[in-house]
């Protein structure tokens, strides 16, 4: 099945029209030689036929409709509030092209704007952009920023960022000599000494994450204040949900705020697409990558959005752009633009507090366990550490949960193995009462 | 259009007019007229040492960006803290209250190879 | 009928005013305070709208109605391929079983996604004819970088050196290419020497020549080119390249040319991106998400981000491990939600029915191209591809431009063509129908278009006004650069009439 409409007695007409006998004729300026003589597919399907193979595809998988999640490290899954599906499936937010020709455009234009402004009031940050990929590449793009504003080469990053965030900083710093430095953690939050020890002047940056990926709370003010000592930009990470109940990265001196956004409204989808928020002050400005909607007006003086600032970007400046960016993750940003709308100021801070309560609730009864100790002494907003004692190892935890329909937290050795047997568990609005309990009842069969 | 005969002119459509010790520097009216309605433009630090030729500057429309080339080597002696707030400057006056910066020259000789207003004219209307 | 103004959402808010209810805690709850010190709290929630659920609905639905759409207009986007994005793609991508699923589940739980994620790969590489693709960069610009990171990788010494060793710093680009190449080249920390075309728009291989050396690391190649133009020496280009030592890189994007035709794995390329919100039918959302896959030829395999779906007999895993990889460039595996829809299509059209793709979009292209010939100048004027490129040059002595042309097709209800791009053309007009739009749609469109240019020779005003019939008429670009305003805050007025 395909979708081109024409008849055989049209293609004729349109043949004719063009002056050929066949639409072999268009193609005589390819050469034979590069010619493809064909390629092995299957053959294609109706629509019942698809429907039915990737159903064989889904079968297989188990989503977290069907087992109990607490599951987190960068991949939030939360509540998707039915009016986002049924306003953001419309043809006319899916199907669009990139505004660029305002007048046909005003939908997403204010929507962008809209969204621009959401973002800046979550974060209390003056601007924002119109995103990015996701919210790796916003921090490798914050990373990028820094270097070429200040011209200093080193950049220090927590080792409580993330590491898939850690590594896109790696490639996209490839070709260039800048200094990526790592900074320890003690007791789950970044060693401040060791910062304020590597503050010097040839540093252009300072990434922290909050909550970090051990899910503790950071001294983000102090760091953010070590940074400015010696001139260098302050980047802060952080977890939009948390955003309801914790401190905004503008409230504690961050020049640059970047975040995942997939979690307000858009479903976990395996990681992808994802929703990179960018924002950060009036001065660093003209060195933001990415679109920007302003409002402005029409011949008629009505109130209108275009996007403006384009010359930072790759279709005026080519190789001198802030970015190569020409995309933003459009429609996610419908979703949480809608999702932003609808739980409003009370329902946003309510989630978060829903989290909050679940997250200590699980962490109280997980440490009752006798093979249970938590790692870090911190506060923390949805995700925590413990460790499993007695010869317990994450990774039988986690088989014994899945036969009980239960995602286990993560075991982080694979990517932190000084923690040993440790893991990292995330309880968001999803988890219910009987859900935990059914956690606690089947780890008690483990040890 | 004008082109003001006791200024100085480069290639890249840059006017130069002495002003004391310093040389100021700008775009001519054939540059912004190309350039359409000027949005923004990004000044070199005060201070920072130039060359000539080099580009020091940015002039911004909506549609285009455009380097300026230091007609002059030699050091930034101020800029025009007015173009921030109020760029369109560069279209009304391009001559005058639109200039960009002003140069300390360090190569005084470097004057000579700039072009007269002549020269310039026929610059443009060959371009034309 | 459209509105002037549509209220921002903000200018809907009422305080104290709910919409969506939360259940309450499923656990006996503390208080914050208990749980979080002081400092780390925020005072106030943040000041996001106040709106009840209808209000809601209203608002975004009835802003949607104030854009064009795929599913409302004809989107002739040269090098855009704004074809119809199937319903089936998108109910497919929404199964919980695709949708609700945790990056980090055990691969155990994941079988049919990761199966669904291989089978996409190895389409991919049958329909171009690469050796292995990579589906992580999140769109085609994110996938050019990919590339240069990878030639970058690939050209760099071995055993690394602590800094430097790296010869081959430079990118050659034609300058018809699109501006994410010379983007893209310079992010990763290269020197971009740009080709002048020759007579055709085409790369010419005297200049070519001239500019290959032991210091080019790559070509970065856009074929079918910008002009819609197929590159004939195509073969010869690459050969050129390797005999020096340096790599191929295809901008992907008018793959939609190509498909069953011409395999860019056969014509010596060595790496190639592809848009799949562009010949792969995922929809482009009005501004994204889209997916940027790369493939590569085989030697340059080990240099892939990492992980990749690895198949063991019936079992697929991430793999972590390649000799050479360049990492990753995004938080997890791509834009799966995405890389669904595109597998849905090729599923549904098949060898066949991908075979059809191209030829029915160059039938299309040269359709309009021959409805238009008396119209408008086609410089290059070969039989087109998928797309052409006309110049409305000969308007400008009416006092009118490409601008004021695509303008005023708003007001006959069609989304303008691509234009001022490539620059090699002046008053610029790229038309890309793409295989989905019928025989009417293109003759309504040429209609319109040649009724345009009536206009434009007798009474000009008209077109230099377009459009009058959209939600606002034109927007003062330059007022918004000059004085930016990119964020309501409560003391904005409502600007209006």
């Amino acid at each position: 099945m395909d979708y081109s409409p024409h008849t055989d007695e049209q293609v004729a007409q349109m043949l004719q029209t063009i002056g050929v006998s066949s639409i072999e004729e268009l193609l005589a300026n390819i050469p034979s030689e590069v010619r493809c003589r064909s390629f092995t597919l299957p053959t294609g399907l109706s629509e019942a036929e698809v429907l039915s193979a990737c159903e064989s595809l889904a079968s297989p998988n188990r989503s977290l409709r069907e087992l109990a999640s607490f599951l987190g490290f960068g991949a939030y899954p939360h509540l998707i509030p039915t009016v986002v599906d049924a306003l953001a499936s419309r043809g006319e937010w899916l199907t669009p092209y990139t505004p660029y020709q305002a007048e046909a455009s005003q939908g997403t234009l204010q929507l962008i704007y809209e969204f621009q402004t959401l973002i800046c009031e979550l974060m209390q940050m003056e601007v924002a952009n119109a995103s990015l990929y996701d919210g790796a590449s916003s921090l490798a793009e914050a990373v990028l920023l820094a270097l070429r504003t200040s011209g200093r080469p080193r950049i220090l990053v927590s080792e409580a960022v993330h590491p898939h965030a850690r590594q896109a900083i790696a490639t996209y710093l490839q070709g260039f000599p800048a200094i990526i430095q790592e900074l320890p953690h003690t007791n789950g939050v970044t060693d401040l000494e060791a910062l304020a020890a590597a503050s010097k002047d040839d540093v252009a940056a300072v990434l922290m994450q909050q909550p970090n990926v051990f899910g503790c709370l950071e001294p983000m003010e102090q760091a953010g204040q070590l940074a400015h000592r010696v001139g260098a930009l302050f980047v802060a990470s952080v977890y939009p949900i948390s955003l309801g109940l914790l401190k905004p990265p503008g409230a504690y001196g961050a020049d640059i705020a970047v975040a995942e956004g997939r979690c307000l409204g858009s479903p976990v989808a395996y990681g992808g697409p994802g929703l990179g928020l960018f924002a950060t002050s009036q001065a660093l400005l003209r060195k933001v990558p990415g679109r920007l909607v302003g409002c402005t007006v029409d011949q008629a003086q009505r109130r209108a959005f275009t996007l403006t600032l384009q010359t930072r970007e790759q279709q005026i400046r080519r190789e001198k752009a802030t970015s190569n960016i020409c995309t933003n993750e459009g429609w996610l940003c419908v979703r949480a633009a809608i999702f932003l709308s609808l739980l409003g100021p009370q329902g946003f801070r309510e989630l978060a507090e829903l989290n909050l309560q679940h997250a200590h609730a699980l962490s109280e009864r997980l440490r009752e366990l006798p093979f249970v100790e938590p790692v870090f002494d911190q506060p923390f907003f949805n995700e925590f550490v413990v460790r499993y004692t007695d010869g317990v190892r994450a990774r039988d935890v986690n088989r014994k949960l899945l036969k009980a329909g239960l995602l286990g937290g993560l075991a982080l050795r694979p990517w932190y193995p000084a923690l040993g047997e440790s893991a990292l568990w995330c309880v968001t609005e999803a988890a219910s009462r009987e859900q935990m309990d059914h956690v606690v009842k089947t780890l008690k069969t483990v040890a | 259009m004008v082109i003001p005969k006791d200024f100085r002119y480069t290639k890249t459509h840059e006017w130069t007019k002495q002003e004391g010790a310093d040389v100021l520097v700008g775009i001519t009216a054939h540059a912004q007229e190309e350039l359409r309605d000027v949005v923004y433009v990004e000044l070199p630090a005060v201070g920072k040492t130039v060359k000539q030729g080099e580009p020091v500057a940015v002039v911004e429309s909506v549609k285009a960006a455009f380097d300026i080339y230091a007609p002059l080597s030699g050091t930034v002696a101020r800029v025009n803290e007015s173009l921030s707030k109020s760029p369109q400057l560069v279209n009304q006056d391009c001559y005058g209250t639109g200039w960009f910066f002003a140069i300390t020259p360090s190569q005084p000789s470097e004057l000579s190879a700039l072009m007269s207003s002549d020269d310039y004219t026929k610059l443009i209307t060959g371009e034309r | 009928m459209m509105s002037d103004t549509e209220p921002l959402i903000f200018e809907r808010s009422v305080p104290g005013r709910r919409s969506y209810r939360l259940p309450p805690p499923d656990v006996s709850a503390r208080t914050v305070q208990d749980l979080i010190p002081e400092e780390h709290l925020r005072h106030e929630p943040p000041p996001l709208p106040e709106v009840d659920e209808l209000g809601v609905v209203r608002h975004f639905t009835r802003l949607s109605q104030r854009n064009f759409s795929v599913d409302t207009q004809f989107y002739p986007l040269g090098s855009c391929t704004m074809k119809y994005n199937p319903k089936l793609n998108d109910r497919i991508a929404s199964w919980s079983r695709f949708a609700h699923m945790h990056p980090l589940q055990p691969e155990s739980t994941v079988q049919g996604l990761l199966r669904l994620l291989y089978e996409l790969e190895q389409s991919l590489c049958q329909i171009t004819g690469m050796f292995a693709f990579t589906l992580q960069p999140a769109a085609g610009a994110q996938g050019e970088l990919t590339g240069l990171k990878i030639i970058r990788a690939y050209h760099a010494p071995r055993p690394r050196p602590r800094s430097g060793g790296q010869t081959r710093t430079t990118i050659l680009i034609p300058d018809s290419a699109h501006g994410t190449n010379p983007a893209s080249a310079a992010l990763s920390g290269f020197r971009v020497v740009e080709l002048r075309s020759g007579p055709n728009g085409m790369v010419d291989l005297g200049e070519l020549k001239q500019n290959l050396s032991d210091h080019v690391a790559a070509l970065m190649i856009t074929n079918p080119n910008t002009l819609g133009l197929f590159e004939k020496e195509i073969h010869a280009i690459t050969t050129l390249c390797h005999e020096h030592g340096a790599l191929v890189y295809m901008d992907g994007a008018n793959m939609n040319a190509l498909l069953g035709i011409v395999r860019p794995g056969d014509m010596g390329i060595d790496l190639l991106q592809l848009n799949l919100h562009k010949t792969f039918s995922t929809p482009h959302g009005g501004g994204g998400p889209g997916a940027g896959p790369v493939g590569v030829s085989r030697r340059l395999a080990d240099f892939l981000p990492v992980p990749r779906v690895k198949k063991t007999g019936t079992r697929f895993a991430w793999d972590e491990r390649a000799k050479h990889t360049i990492g990753r460039v995004h938080g997890f595996y791509g834009n799966v939600g995405v890389l669904v829809r595109a597998y849905v299509y090729i599923r549904t059209l098949g060898k066949e029915g991908l075979e059809r793709v191209s030829r029915m979009a160059i039938l299309n292209a040269n359709y309009l191209k021959a409805r238009l010939s008396e119209t408008f100048e086609v410089p290059f004027d070969d039989h087109c591809l998928h797309e052409f490129v006309a110049s409305l040059k000969n308007l400008k002595s009416f006092g009118v431009d490409a601008r004021d042309v695509a303008k005023r097709l708003l007001d006959y209800d069609f989304y303008a063509p691509t234009i001022y791009f490539p620059l090699l053309v002046e008053e610029a007009f790229m038309v890309e129908p793409t295989e989905t739009e019928s025989k009417e749609t293109l003759d309504a469109f040429a209609d319109a278009l040649i009724r345009i240019v009536e206009e434009a020779k007798t009474s000009p005003e008209l077109v230099k006004r377009a459009p009058q019939s959209t939600a606002v008429n034109r927007v003062d670009e330059v007022r918004a650069a000059r004085e930016l305003d990119l964020r309501w805050t409560p003391s904005n007025q409502l600007v209006s009439a």
